[in-house]
């Protein structure tokens, strides 16, 4: 299990980026962090990953605190991140070089299919199109098994149609070995559709505002009245601005 | 050179017309582009032949050019080509080896310390203003009139060109990739050996070319400093004795060897930069 626990991150600029955070995040759920920039959200992520320091406060993984990247906590970005001096088979056997070389291969090839890019694997990442770079870099952090996967709006910069398409996709292979998901988000329908459980951050610093259970059933279809009824409460939380926006869905 | 022919795409002609739009990134493949490159040069020379046969120049000061291969040729029969190109050869892969190694060492050590480079990137930026012709009576006094100096010189024209891109490709590395390496608990050697290495490689291999092209223009002014063999002796001798022939024809040597030289570096390094994202080779895909 991941435990944060009455985290900060103070930057030398003096910015307070999270205050006081204190977070258990279940095995094998998906939890979403959505909230507005500036929120601390991206800097959550990447405490959880080990590439920056908390300034306070400590993140537990199966109890071993996390100072540093972990070999059972894998992360996937905004941009896909391809290395474009390897193919996309190597980039996808990137994180498991120490994995001996027979069983490399196997899980490169099984990944390649299971993204639906079999028979690619010799392809440059520059032939490949942006939902496909981005199928490419969630293989290659969940081909070194993660524990926990950390997605750092992971489909932001795709459009509407690609970005439905990976959600599904991403949903059939987290069924597969079942990691804890950590989704960073701004997309409240995002949240809403694939997480077990949502927490609404709020800024100046970050905190938590809310931590909401998503009950249904996936795959959950859009307008459900229930989840309509949290994507109001999500928004009530994230402030004034947002609430104005909810008004027309209110009305419903 | 496909890149700006790739680039520029050609806008398409009005229906009406019969006639369709060439594009030359898939007209000009092969050889077609060898004869184009070679039609000024040999068209040039065709030109000025003609022009001293038929009288219109008396070709004193420029001769024709069947004069001057004709120079060349004599040169080369006795052996004296041979010789002079082979010194001229090993003067600047020797001065074109030490300027990389010392540039590339320099460039590393400034592209991995922001202290290193806070110490050594200021006085190899002043150092780098000094016109190269002010070291060749230090160099003569400290190394003598043979080898060392002349190698030296050539070393100091290539060490700027390597230094500086070698510096500007390792800053210029992604920090975002880094990361990825980072995210995958990647020593620093690994880190260095599995991302940094290839990703500055490109911006290297021109380092190299601009660093080689360097030594060749430096190997003339190290040979003019009292060389007894070499491309740059022959370019005195001629001068000395009234040889225009003889000067023009170690010139074409000159273009010839450097050209051969930086194409064979270009195919050298081919293979290592396949992946490369240009519009060069999105044109040859094209094609």
């Amino acid at each position: 299990m991941l435990r944060i626990e009455n985290i900060g991150k103070t930057y030398p600029s003096g910015a307070q980026a999270l205050a006081n955070l204190t977070l258990n995040v279940r095995p094998a759920e998906i939890l979403a962090v959505v909230g507005g920039s500036g929120c601390g959200k991206s800097t959550l992520l990447r405490l959880i990953a080990g590439l920056d320091r908390p300034s306070t406060g400590r993140i537990d993984l199966d109890g071993e605190t996390v100072t540093a990247p972990h070999p059972a906590i894998g992360i996937v970005f905004q941009e896909p991140r391809l290395l474009a001096w390897l193919s996309v088979a190597e980039n996808i056997g990137f994180g498991i070089a120490h994995v001996p070389r027979a069983e490399r291969a196997a899980r490169i090839e099984a990944a390649l299919q299971r993204i639906g890019l079999a028979g690619h694997g010799d392809r440059w990442p520059r032939e490949l199109s942006g939902g496909q770079a981005q199928r490419v870099a969630l293989a290659r952090a969940l081909v070194a098994r993660p524990r926990v996967l950390l997605l750092d709006e992971p489909f932001s910069a795709l459009d509407a149609f690609t970005r439905a398409d990976l959600q599904d996709h991403l949903l059939s292979l987290w069924e597969d070995t079942r990691p804890t998901l950590v989704l960073v988000t701004h997309d409240i329908d995002e949240a809403l559709l694939l997480a077990d459980r949502i927490v609404v951050m709020q800024p100046h610093p970050g905190r938590i505002g809310a931590l909401l259970d998503v009950t249904r059933e996936r795959p959950r279809a859009p307008g459900a009245p229930d989840v309509e009824t949290l994507k109001r409460q999500i928004l009530n939380v994230l402030g004034p601005i947002r609430r104005q926006a909810a008004v027309p869905a209110a009305a419903e | 050179m496909s890149a700006a022919e790739g680039i520029v795409e050609t806008p398409s002609a009005p229906p009406r017309r019969r006639w369709r739009v060439r594009r030359p990134g898939v007209q000009l493949q092969g050889w077609h582009r060898v004869l184009l490159g070679l039609a000024l040069p040999v068209g040039a020379a065709l030109a000025w032949e003609i022009a001293i046969r038929t009288g219109l120049s008396q070709g004193r000061l420029l001769p024709a050019p069947t004069t001057i291969l004709a120079t060349l040729n004599d040169l080369a029969r006795n052996g004296d080509l041979a010789l002079h190109i082979r010194a001229t050869l090993a003067r600047v892969a020797a001065g074109f080896a030490l300027g990389i190694a010392a540039g590339t060492l320099l460039g590393v050590l400034a592209g991995a310390s922001s202290l290193a480079r806070a110490l050594i990137d200021p006085t190899l930026q002043g150092l780098r203003a000094i016109p190269s012709i002010a070291w060749v009576p230090l160099f003569i006094l400290w190394l003598g009139i043979f080898e060392a100096s002349k190698i030296s010189l050539i070393a100091v024209g290539v060490v700027f060109p390597v230094y500086l891109g070698t510096l500007g490709a390792i800053l210029s590395v992604d920090r975002k990739i880094i990361e990825v390496g980072r995210s995958f608990r990647l020593t620093r050697p690994q880190l260095a050996r599995r991302i940094l290495l290839p990703a500055v490689l490109p911006h290297y291999i021109v380092a190299l070319r601009s660093g080689l092209g360097l030594g060749w223009m430096f190997v003339v002014a190290a040979e003019f400093m009292g060389a007894s063999e070499g491309l740059g002796y022959l370019l005195v001798d001629g001068q000395q004795l009234g040889k225009p022939a003889q000067i023009v024809g170690a010139i074409v040597v000159f273009a010839v060897l450097g050209k051969l030289t930086d194409a064979l570096l270009v195919v050298a390094s081919a293979p290592l930069l396949r992946w490369e994202d240009t519009a060069q080779r999105a044109a040859a895909a094209e094609g």
